[in-house]
Parts: C-alpha cells; structure tokens; sequence
C-alpha cells in the first residue's frame, strides 16, 4: 500500500487492495478539495463494489475469501497450516503436501498455468508467482483477485503466513501457526547454541551418481538461513545468490567439514543414498568425505518454503550436530506424527 | 608431396606445441591460487595436500577433457564442411548435438539413478542419443538412393534437429522447475568431470574416430570439390564419405557426451586454420584438431577465472568469442 504514498488520489488503480488505498488518501490529504476528491473516489469504490455479483471490481477488504486456487506450493501449505484447507479450491502442477492436495484439481504452476481452467472454477482468490504477469493481467480483467506469494528468506515464510492469514481474515490462526514455528526454529537454534560450527556444502542438485554439475546453495535463501540457524557455515555462503555452481575446485578448495545433500525424489531407497554417497570418494581429500561426513536427506519438504522449513532445520541439526531438538511442536503443519513424510537421513 | 609433408610436419608442430602449451598451462590457472612446489610435494600425503588435490583432480582432469572435446569437435567440423560440401556445416549439423541432448534431458527428467565405471545415466543417454540421430539420419541417406545423398543427408539432420529440439522442449516443459533448470545447464557445456573415468570412457571413441580421420584428408580433399571427380581419382566414394559420416558422428558423439554441446568451435576453428594452412585437408584436419583443443582448453580458463569464484558455463565463452570473431572474418574475407 506504500506505492501511492505521497501521490494524487486514484493512483492505486483497480488492483487487489484499491479500496484500501484510497482509504489511505483520504486520511493523508491536506486540503479541502484533494479531501473531496478522495472522498468522491471512496465513494465511486464503495459504489463498484456492491453492483450485484461484484464481478468487476476487486475485492472489498472485509469480504473474505472462499474460494482459493493456489498454485504456489509453498503457500498452499500455508493455507492449510492457517486453517484455510476447506477453502482451497485448486492447486497446482507440483504439490505433494498436504495429503489433502491429492484429491483437488490440478490447474498448472509457474510456466504453464491453465488460465481456462481457474477461471472454470470460479475463485474469489488465486495464488500466484510475482512473475506470472501474464495470468495476473487475465485475472485482472476477469474481475478474480489475485495473492502475490513471495519467498526469499527463512524470515519471509512466516511473514507470508501472517500476511496471508490476514488476507483471508485468519489472522489468529495464521499468528499461530506462524509463531509455532518461529518458536520451533528458536528451539532449534538454541539447541546448537555454542557448538563449533562445521563449514558445510549444501548441494541441493547433482547428475546422480557422479560429481558433475553440482548445484549448492549459494549465501541467500531460506536454506541458507536453515544451515546457519542449524548451526553450520555454508561453504559457499559468500555468494550472493539462492544457488549456484560449484566446481570441483571450488569444493575443495573450500573444504567443506559436513556435506548434506537435499533430494527430493522420494522413490529412493537406502541403497540409493549410498551410491549417492559413495560418489564422493571422487573427492578423497573433502574433510567431510575423509570423516565420513556427507548426509543425504530424501524428501519433499526441504524444496518448499513453507511451515515445514522446521523439519529440515531439525534434520539439519541432527546431522550437523546429532543434535535432536525434540520439542513437541503444537497443532501447526510442523507438528510430527501427522501424517507428514518425515525427512530420511541417511548418514 | 614433399611440399604438403613439410607443411604437416610444421602446422602440427606449431599447433601442436599451441595445445600443449595450453593443456600444461590450464591447470596453472584458476579461482584458487595453489603453489606448484607444494602440488609437487610428495612428504605431504595426497589426502592433506590441497594444493595438489585441485591440480590433480579439478584442473587437469578439466584441461585434458577440454582437449578431448575441442580436438574432437573442431575435426569432426573440418570432416562435415567437406562431407556436405558446405562451409557452414558443424558437428551438430546432422542432429548429433540435439540427439545427444535429448538423451541427457530424457536422463535427467526420468532421474535415471545408474551409472557404469563412473559414467553417469546422463552421459551415457546422451551418446545413445547421438546414436539415435546417426541411426535416423543414416536411414534416411541410404533410403532413397542406391548411393549416399549428401543432401538429403543434410536436409535429414537440419529436420531431425529442429524435430529433436522440439522434443527436447517438451521434456523440459513438462520436468519439474528444478530440473529443466538442470537441463538448461547441461546445453550450455560443462567440462568440470572431476576425475579421469569420463576422459577414459570417451577416450576409445574419440581414438576411433580419429583412427579413420588419418584415412580420410585425400578422399575428403576431392569430395569437397565434387563426388563424381573423386570418382574419376580413384576413390571409393561411397565408402569414404560412410567412414567419414560415421567417424566425424562418434566423435562429436563422444565430446558432446562428455562436455555437453559445447558451440562455435566445430565451426570457428576450421575456418580459422583453413585461413591460416589452406584448404589441404592433410594439413587442414590435424592442425584443426590441434588448434581446436588449445581453443577449448583456454575457453575453458576463461571460464573458470572471469567471474570466479562463480564459473561460467564454457559454451557461453566460445560464443561470446567466436560469434564476433566469425563475423569479422566473413567481412574480412569480402
């Protein structure tokens, strides 16, 4: 709502949040005539807003919405974490979790969402990317709301839960589920509190079964907030992106002292992980291949941003530090024994 | 004859001194700095020695497949160029490249979890796709005509590529975000093989081919000029340009296998040297393996070194140097 801070009223245009800004106007203006103006578009807003069906306009904030399509995984998890499982309508192309998600219908992601398809379904509010400008311009014009979903850091998922709680007027379920978490990974975090921290290489895609193309997480992102909140410093923690290339140079250069690998396939076996393991013997001299060091996990949660970040920073700080951070989590996503499919270390 | 000799004997000399210098110098270079005493140290155990660890295992490993590769595609370009009469013919032309990479896509969407001695799934798809387009494209020479038709040869590859590249597409549409991220990079080459096994496992191929390349320059010399000529001199047309179809494909089968399909040199290179030796293929060929194997080696410490410690991927290296550099020689040459 910052955009039009400062600037003429109507500068807000027909997006999701409208009648808020022009609220806003009208609260900041200085003089009589800019406070009429405002007044009058407040005005033309909350006129738009009750024609019968209320397709044209964007939505009112104190209409909530009920029915969602989310093509975002991460903030399909958040959804449901908040309570709003009921009121999903769709999902898209890759969501594995909830288990509920199985049974919803499928309406693309990021490349290639089924515009036909949400539209079919008549949602009140769609989930999307920031860089879907495409499907938000349609949706736009079709009158549907849309969320923008961003992630980044660890720090931005629980802000995102909040932010959507409140959207959906869930905001005490979403602080909740939000502050379960944020105290999960306090936990955590003080789990490890004064261990010596490894020098660990997060590599989050390879080609199996052999060192070539190894993808790691670079110094930015919520896997790197994770290794340092489990108490570890990323090898590659000096560049400045979610992932990068690592050359074999560079890894043993860096001598990595923990080597975790993150795969998201989950037919995988034990026995694959020890191929996969066993490949480092490429690289004898690693701290962590010589020590024995070098994790693999299998599993679905560690790729999405969502409340189950508290699972991978457990599984992280067992495997950095053997350290089991057992405390019961309390109702949200996170909580264990739920039907969630637990990480699978392999050491 | 002796005039020809004398030319071999001082192109692969200078080229080859050029190669050398560069597989030797390569690995001198990189985002670390390491001491050569200390990589030479031998009362340090291998274990502990970094030093020697990076030189032994990251970046001579890395300059010897950079040879492997370059050798083998710029000699597999000089073979096409003549095979199909046409200057701008590549390696890839013929659909080997977007064979190869179908392959690897295919790997690493299907998350293919084998591998054989060191070689991954990937690599190896990759060279049973090149196999696959040679196969395809072969059929499809023969199919028509009692002989060999290099145009519909070169019609064959140029629709096999684009229908290759067409699936290719479609494997990456329909692959999760995370690997069609991966198969991007795999297109834009990638000679960081960490270790001797995939050099090995290509090597034999790459012998192979290079075996029947020693056979080919006289036969290679009359059929760019004219089929029907070569004929007339004596040569087994149809057998040489078979040996050179299927040498000239192993080849950029293996390298595409074992560096991805790495652009510009197939092409570049060639020119290059024809401009420098002549059109000779008994000079042209060796000296365009030689050449083609410096330029990659140092392609590839540009590379390693320009944004270190973040690595290019080297195939944008060769294209950014060799489109421009192509561009300049053909006004040069007007």
């Amino acid at each position: 709502m910052t955009a039009t801070e400062g600037k003429g009223p109507g500068v807000g245009g027909w997006g999701p949040g409208a009648g808020r800004r022009a609220l806003g106007v009208r609260g900041r203006a200085r003089t009589p005539a800019r406070g009429v103006f405002a007044a009058a578009c407040l005005v033309a807003v909350a006129v738009l807003l009750q024609l019968p069906g209320g397709a044209r306009g964007p939505q009112a904030p104190g209409r909530v919405p009920q029915r969602i399509v989310s093509i975002v995984p991460s903030a399909t998890e958040v959804l449901f974490a908040i309570g709003a499982g009921p009121r999903v309508a769709a999902v898209g192309s890759f969501e594995r979790f909830p288990p509920e998600v199985e049974r919803l219908p499928r309406v693309g992601a990021l490349l290639d969402p089924d515009v036909e398809r949400i539209l079919s379904l008549r949602p009140d509010l769609v989930v999307v990317y920031a860089s879907q400008t495409d499907l938000r311009a349609q949706l736009g014009r079709a009158g549907i709301p849309v969320y923008v979903y961003t992630h980044g850091s660890l720090a931005d998922i629980t802000a995102g839960m909040r932010d959507l709680g409140a959207r959906l007027g869930l905001a005490a379920q979403a602080e909740s589920a939000a502050a379960a978490v944020e105290r999960d990974l306090a936990a955590v975090r003080a789990s490890v509190a004064g261990l010596p921290r490894p020098r660990a290489l997060l590599v989050i895609g390879r080609e199996p079964r052999a060192l070539r193309a190894i993808t790691v997480s670079g110094g930015v992102g919520f896997l790197h907030d994770l290794l340092d909140l489990a108490g570890a410093d990323n090898a590659f923690g000096d560049v400045p992106r979610e992932s990068t290339m690592a050359a074999t140079e560079a890894i043993l250069a860096r001598r990595p002292d923990v080597i975790i690998e993150l795969h998201y396939d989950e037919r995988a076996t034990e026995r694959d992980a020890d191929l996969e393991r066993l490949a480092w013997k490429a690289l004898p001299g690693v701290p962590a291949v010589k020590n024995g060091r070098v994790h693999v996990l299998y599993g679905g949660a560690f790729v999405v941003p969502g409340p189950r970040v508290v699972l991978t920073a457990r599984a992280f700080a067992r495997l950095l530090h053997g350290v089991r951070s057992g405390i019961p989590s309390s109702g949200t996503a996170s909580a264990p024994g739920a039907g969630i499919p637990d990480l699978t270390p392999v050491t | 004859m002796t005039d020809v000799r004398r030319r071999l004997a001082a192109a692969v000399a200078a080229f080859g001194a050029l190669a050398a210098a560069a597989v030797l110098a390569a690995p001198l270079a990189g985002s670390t700095p390491i001491r050569l005493d200390r990589v030479f140290d031998r009362s340090v155990p291998f274990a502990d020695n970094v030093d020697a660890q990076i030189f032994f295992i990251a970046r001579l490993p890395r300059a010897l497949a950079g040879a492997l590769v370059g050798a083998s595609l710029a000699a597999a370009g000089v073979v096409f160029q003549a095979l199909l009469r046409n200057p701008l013919a590549t390696p890839f032309t013929l659909g080997v490249s977007a064979g190869s990479a179908l392959g690897a896509m295919l790997a690493i969407t299907l998350r293919l979890h084998l591998s054989l001695w060191g070689v991954s799934a990937v690599t190896a798809a990759s060279f049973a796709g090149a196999v696959c387009a040679v196969a395809i494209v072969y059929g499809m020479a023969r199919a028509r005509h009692s002989g060999f038709s290099t145009n519909v040869l070169l019609l064959a590859g140029v629709t096999l590529n684009a229908f290759f590249s067409a699936l290719i597409l479609f494997v990456q549409y329909v692959a999760d975000s995370a690997e069609a991220l991966r198969t991007v990079r795999w297109l834009m080459g990638n000679l960081d093989v960490a270790g001797y096994r995939p050099i090995l496992a290509a090597l034999p191929l790459c012998a192979l081919s290079f075996a029947a390349f020693a056979w080919l320059p006289r036969a290679l010399n009359l059929l760019s000029l004219d089929a029907d000529a070569a004929a007339s001199r004596g040569i087994d047309v149809l057998r040489a340009q078979r040996v050179a179809f299927f040498s000239a494909s192993m080849a950029t089968g293996a390298a595409v296998s074992l560096g991805g399909p790495i652009g510009f040199i197939g092409i570049i290179v060639p020119h290059l040297v024809r401009l420098i030796v002549g059109a000779d293929h008994r000079v042209t060929l060796p000296a365009s393996a030689l050449f083609g194997a410096a330029f990659l080696v140092g392609a590839d410490v540009a590379a390693r070194t320009v944004m270190a410690p973040v690595e290019l991927p080297v195939g944008i290296i060769t294209a950014l140097v060799g489109g421009p550099f192509f561009l300049w020689l053909l006004v040069r040459a007007r």
